[in-house]
């Protein structure tokens, strides 16, 4: 099938069917994008891991497409970003129709003074190719086992203990921890008994990868009941390779086996494209629900990615979810293996990603509602808004087509330090990106920060024992456009490793910074 | 002058959200009726006649 050359992974009899043991603290369920970028996140911060997976080649079609900026800045830091960017397509143009009438365009041009571009196009299995092959940069740290399938979890108060089968036999492995990333049928979840709960929508939608030589433009294009396809919505966008994604409403009722056949697919797909020629390289039926646990860490099982929440697919906040997950995670997790911090560090994990992935789910269940709308008077708002939004600006903001993915701000939550804020810049919100330069050489400000805690001084210069200062100004980074003093102003920040704001001064003594440093840190919380 | 610019401050999605909730188990009929308390409490929190035909005839079929 198709364009993508998949590669099947080398399956290696684990030591312990050899009466050896393997002392990797954490063990992580699941080769997903989710699962292999926490295994980089942690080996970058001297943990080891064991992947397990239950199978050994990428994901089969194209699945998760759409990464956004913050995605890619964080993969930037595990070291797949500039991979992914470059051979990605960096979207340009939004166009939403209503019929066949165009009714306006949303502009994604790269915003100006940021590395990364707002949205890139790549398929699931290129960005799990670049993680696996990643991975191989850290022999001693990650190692992943393809076709070792969980069959049993015993979670216990201080470790885990998993029962797995392989095609050389079957062995029990312990860890202090383990990082279930097994997705939205999540073996693990049930194993534990725990309730996924949510909404189930009826609307089934078709996903066709199509491959097609003809030079579309790098445009999103979404239609409202089009006249190829009445009463529906379709979506056409574009992944490296020359091949589409072209995702068709099919309605509640529609019967998914006979959609899937290509010759009811193929004539669907000639009234997107016309005439010209392409070849069906993927295609899936299918439904979605709006679910999480209630919880993302029992006891020493703690939940990333769609085995903890799943979304719609509209806005991109699966896949994107899931890597904010293991951001927020990576650093918190590696402190408290190193005993730095004890567990209620992780206590914070399961806080500030349930209220994230509350705002994915409830921003997507909206997108749904508007989309495919349930009740009459519900059809009737969202036809005014699409009716109004031909002639006047503030309706084309409310058409719901998907609200893209951006992180969120954790302000409220224990790790930040309350403290006025002295710029546009929010405590608890992701650093934005500066363009810098040392010496005329540029320099751009993100991945400076990260990996441990930093202070970031923009016009001043304090320096504390064990704490990194980035200087801006002040004889340090020069700011190469204005716009790190434009967003940051004059003053100090306290950044977490996932490159979120713990803190922010004016003029902050040493006393201040370091008791910030301790709470952020988890030794107060 | 009647405000046809964006002035939701970027709260649009979560109140159209709650218009539709407040519809909720209601049926046709009622619904109308409560699109109707809804125009004219907000025709009386705008008062102002100048801005209210603007916005009658911006709302035109």
């Amino acid at each position: 099938m198709g364009t993508y050359d998949y590669q099947t992974y080398d399956v290696i009899k684990p030591r312990e069917l050899d009466g050896q043991r393997s002392d990797a603290p954490v063990v992580i369920v699941g080769a997903g994008p989710i699962g292999l970028a926490a295994a980089i996140d942690l080996a970058l911060q001297g943990i080891k891991t064991i992947v397990v997976d239950d199978n050994n080649v990428v994901s089969v079609g194209s699945r998760a497409i759409c990464w956004a900026k913050r995605s890619l800045e964080i993969f930037d830091r595990l070291g797949v970003g500039q991979r992914m960017l470059e051979k990605g397509v960096t979207w340009q143009l939004g166009r939403v129709h209503v019929g066949d009438e165009q009714v306006y365009t949303f502009d994604l041009l790269p915003e100006a003074g940021h590395q990364y571009p707002a949205f890139i196009n790549l398929q699931q299995y290129y960005v799990e190719q670049y993680l696996i092959e990643r991975c191989a940069d850290f022999p001693d740290l990650i190692e992943i086992r393809f076709k070792n399938k969980v069959v049993a979890v015993r979670n216990q108060p201080d470790q885990v203990e998993l029962d797995l089968e392989t095609p050389f036999g079957d062995y029990t492995l312990n860890a202090q921890w383990l990082i279930a990333c097994d997705g939205a049928k999540s073996f693990v979840r049930d194993a534990l008994g725990l309730q996924f709960k949510g909404q189930v929508f009826d609307e089934q939608f078709l996903i066709a990868d199509i491959k097609m030589e003809a030079d579309f433009p790098s445009e999103r294009w979404f239609w409202f009941m089009p006249t190829f396809h009445p009463g529906q919505s379709a979506l056409l966008h574009k992944q490296p390779d020359n091949i589409y994604r072209i995702d068709l409403q099919l309605g509640a009722d529609a019967d998914v086996a006979l959609e899937k056949q290509p010759e009811r697919v193929i004539p669907r797909i000639k009234k997107v494209v016309g005439e010209r020629p392409f070849e069906l390289d993927w295609v899936s039926v299918y439904q979605f629900r709006c679910a999480k646990l209630d919880r993302f860490v029992h006891d020493r099982v703690v939940f990333a990615g769609d085995s903890a929440h799943v979304v719609s697919p509209f806005g991109a906040r699966g896949g994107n979810g899931g890597i904010h997950d293991i951001d927020n995670l990576g650093w918190k997790l590696a402190r408290v293996v190193r005993g730095e911090a004890d567990t209620s560090l992780m206590e914070t994990y399961n806080q500030e990603r349930v209220y994230g992935s509350e705002e994915n789910i409830r921003n997507s269940t909206w997108t749904t509602q508007y989309m495919s709308p349930e009740t009459s008077v519900a059809t009737l708002f969202r036809d005014a808004v699409l009716d109004l939004a031909k002639t006047r600006a503030f309706a084309r903001r409310m058409v719901n087509a998907g609200r893209l993915s951006v992180p969120c701000v954790l302000e409220e939550f224990a790790l930040q330090t309350p403290s006025p804020a002295i710029s546009t810049v929010r405590t608890g919100q992701v650093c934005p990106d500066a363009p810098l330069s040392l010496n005329g050489r540029p320099q751009w400000l993100l991945p400076m920060l990260g990996g441990a805690f930093k202070l970031l001084c923009v016009g001043c210069e304090i320096r504390v024992n064990g704490l990194e200062s980035i200087v801006i100004g002040d004889g340090g980074y020069e700011d190469a456009t204005g716009k790190a003093v434009k967003d940051y102003g004059q003053g100090v920040y306290l950044i977490r490793p996932d490159q979120h704001v713990a803190a922010q001064w004016t003029a902050p003594t040493e006393s201040d910074i370091l008791s910030a440093l301790a709470r952020a840190g988890g030794e107060q919380c | 002058m009647l405000n046809l610019d964006y002035n939701f401050a970027d709260q649009h999605d979560q109140l159209y959200n709650e218009l539709l909730l407040l519809h909720d188990g209601l049926d046709a009929d009622q619904s109308q009726a409560l699109n109707a308390r809804l125009i004219l409490i907000l025709m009386n929190h705008i008062g102002d006649a100048d801005v209210l035909r603007e916005a009658f005839k911006a709302a035109q079929l």
